[in-house]
């Protein structure tokens, strides 16, 4: 028993700088997409880097793109969590989102549907709000862990529910709240200059990344998602893993709906968070992380989702409709993945290796 | 000579010895059964609504054959344990090409059943090239796919388009009577069922899976490369090309699916096929495949598919008026279909499940197993 460990530990520093070197190497070209990105933008649109304050908001390109990605990043960062442990995606985000602000907007107007006056305290009701989501996120959790089905199959059932559940939170209602102290977590909070979503975001950000560095949680989840059979040898619960993995990805969305409705003044259970499961996704891919689970990164998945968001804002600016969006999305996309896949960068790598060596050949 | 060719065809040892087969049949059993209750239910609470009519029972054919299309493109590819989710924007777009092309009579309507096809095919080849040789995730290639197609409709047209070409509608109305299966209407004439010219289709080409799954070798080299890609390799199946098949047909059931589509509902709309990738994989799911590859039936596909629309039609009739409740119901049953699955299949790996076999599966089950091991 001893031997296998010391052989483990033997491996593992000749390992280490060879996987860190690729986690970096797919960092850093999610970062050029971006850099791209930001260069086009800065060549077509002059004041890319201007910031005025109007109304007493910092305004300009660079705050709307950190603005408008921050439901996006938020969703992302528990889907890194959930890709990573279990391998499989969480594709009831956009639904738990909804039945969060559902839960939250009932409680806030009351079962006589009063839009000016609270029904109950504000926080109260975010944390009802958040409970939803993580009561959600249980739900998956126990399906995935519990009884041991592929994720992408459990969360289908929320998927495919959650809205209509929402909608039944709400009795069919698009629920409305004119209280102003409503829009301070979807606004502004009067005397800050900074947007409130930007500030909820970077919080959530650092949340997770403390949690993921502090403690082992990190860790554990990457084990789990390298090799489940395995962390459990070695003394890891991984079911309790995938159940906490999921509770936090629900929760994380319970907080992206509370932020979204904010913003919206209104919930709309048909609205809010659709289609915001595939963004997510997609941010984590193209941060380089490995949708097959095991090691994460969530800079990666930062940058990949202010990357999809800085995209869609190029686009609108470049007067493309928005419902013809999805075509460019789906070009980059394709173009980013394929340059990015180990297959393909192995091909270049014989290429120019051929290059090199008829040069060699040639030379000798 | 011809004997030991059988024994050792590639993906047959390797599903008895993951128990797939057993795993395979009860999941299939366990869906027929659940069919067959629900209908029997809905006949007995629902004596005024037709469902003893031969003619109900033939209209969820009819009403779901671009489904069942769009189900079995799915099976198949869950079989090689990938995924395609463009098959409902594929849909989309197949809809709304053939309207825009029939628009003001500019093109005879044969040219849609080659124009739908070959879309099918472009999104299958694409697809299937990227993930099979460039070994990029399935998700992620289908999920542009599905935003591609999405956009492309879109781009052609974002206001909806009626078909109103005289030979389409007629594919689109007719219908072939089958005159031995009739009920006595009240006023003596007779409510002869009858079968739609996409069911037929969707039918034959069901045939022609269940065929190819069970006897070909491309078949039986889905099921390997989904149940254990890298012993399927060292059997000497190519998995690449396996794969880069498995979702080249895919994506022409899709194109075939949305032609299907376009003849039930006539029409090119923005939001059509919204969603039915999740409709084509949750009746796959009932159906008993397993996303984790190696495990899935065409015939189950279809049980999948039927048990849908009779939860959408029965749905109504328990007087729930809002639309929001069907979607619940479906859900609440892909629920209740999964847990059964997963407390089965987790039996099975326990051996708990032999209990429920006869013996002489059993035994056959056994001597199979000697003989793959001989081999």
């Amino acid at each position: 028993m001893n031997l296998h460990i010391s052989k483990d530990k033997s491996l593992e520093p000749a390992r280490k700088p060879f996987l860190k070197k690729l986690l970096s190497s797919r960092l850093t070209f999610s970062l050029v997409i971006l850099l791209i990105v930001v260069v086009q933008n800065i060549i077509t649109t002059p004041t890319f880097f201007r910031i005025t304050i109007t109304n007493g908001l910092i305004s300009g390109y660079i705050p709307d793109i950190l603005d408008e990605a921050s439901l996006l990043v938020i969703v992302s960062l528990g889907m890194t969590l959930v890709i990573a442990a279990t391998g499989g995606v969480d594709i009831s985000v956009g639904s738990i989102m909804a039945i969060a602000a559902s839960f939250c907007g009932l409680m806030l107007n009351g079962p006589e549907y009063r839009t000016d006056v609270y029904h109950s305290p504000y926080f109260l009701a975010l944390l009802v709000g958040l409970l939803g989501g993580a009561l959600c996120g249980a739900f998956n959790g126990f399906l995935v862990a519990g009884l041991k089905l592929q994720p992408m199959i459990a969360t289908l059932i929320l998927f495919t529910a959650g809205r209509s559940i929402a909608k039944q939170i709400t009795h069919g209602q698009t629920i409305y709240i004119m209280n102003p102290t409503f829009k301070y977590l979807g606004v502004q909070i009067p005397g800050v200059p900074v947007r409130t979503t930007i500030i909820v975001s970077f919080v959530m950000i650092l949340i997770v990344v403390l949690f993921t560095k502090l403690t082992s949680l990190g860790l554990y989840v990457q084990s789990v998602g390298i090799n489940g059979a395995s962390s459990r040898l070695v003394g890891l619960n991984a079911r309790v893993i995938k159940f906490m993995v999921f509770v936090i990805s629900g929760v994380l969305a319970g907080a992206a709906g509370l932020v979204g409705s904010s913003s919206l003044g209104s919930v709309n259970s048909g609205e809010l968070g659709l289609n915001l499961e595939m963004d997510a996704i997609l941010a984590v891919a193209l941060g380089g992380n490995l949708l097959s689970g095991g090691k994460f990164s969530i800079a990666g998945t930062v940058i990949g989702a202010y990357t999809i968001q800085a995209i869609t804002t190029t686009l609108y600016a470049m007067n493309v409709r928005a419902d013809q969006l999805n075509v460019f999305k789906a070009l980059i996309i394709i173009v980013i993945i394929v340059a990015n896949s180990d297959v393909f960068k192995e091909r270049i790598r014989k290429l120019t290796g051929k290059v090199v060596r008829k040069n060699v050949s040639v030379g000798g | 000579m011809k004997d030991d060719r059988k024994t050792t065809l590639p993906g047959q040892g390797l599903w008895i010895k993951r128990k797939g087969l057993s795993n395979t049949g009860i999941l299939l059993l366990i869906t027929i059964t659940l069919f067959v209750l629900l209908y029997a239910m809905s006949l007995i609470l629902f004596k005024d609504s037709n469902f003893a009519k031969f003619s109900v029972f033939f209209n969820l054919f009819n009403n779901k054959a671009y489904l069942l299309m769009l189900a079995l493109g799915l099976t198949v590819v869950i079989i090689t344990g990938s995924i395609d989710i463009s098959v409902g924007g594929v849909t989309g777009l197949v809809s709304m090409v053939i309207a825009t092309m029939l628009m003001d009579g500019r093109t005879n309507a044969w040219w849609t059943i080659p124009v739908s096809v070959a879309i099918g095919l472009a999104f299958g080849i694409v697809q299937g090239y990227l993930i099979a040789y460039l070994e990029i995730q399935p998700f992620i290639v289908t999920l542009s796919g599905m935003f591609f197609a999405r956009g492309m409709i879109c781009v052609i047209n974002a206001s909806s388009v009626p078909i109103t070409d005289e030979q389409f509608m007629s594919w689109s109305s007719a219908k072939l009577y089958i005159p031995f299966l009739y009920n006595e209407r009240r006023n003596g004439t007779r409510d002869v069922a009858y079968l739609t010219p996409a069911a037929i289709v969707a039918i034959v080409i069901l045939i022609i899976l269940i065929i190819t799954l069970k006897k070909t070798k491309f078949g039986r080299s889905l099921y390997a490369i989904g149940g254990n890609p890298q012993s399927a390799l060292l059997m000497g199946i190519n998995v690449r090309r396996t794969r880069f098949l498995a979702h080249v047909l895919c994506g022409l059931l899709a194109g075939v699916g949305g032609f299907l589509y376009t003849l039930f509902a006539p029409s090119g709309n923005p939001g059509n096929g919204y969603g039915y990738e999740i409709d084509a994989i949750s009746s796959s799911v009932i159906g008993g495949a397993m996303l984790t590859g190696g495990i899935g039936l065409p015939i189950g596909t279809l049980f999948g598919v039927l048990i849908n629309a009779l939860i959408e039609r029965v749905v109504p009739l328990l007087g729930i008026v809002d639309a929001s409740w069907p979607r619940i119901i479906t859900s609440a049953f892909l629920f209740a279909f999964v847990v059964l699955q997963s407390v089965f299949s987790n039996a099975g790996m326990k051996g708990g499940f032999k209990l429920l076999l006869p013996g002489w599966m059993k035994g056959k089950v056994k001597m199979e197993l000697k003989e793959t091991v001989k081999s």
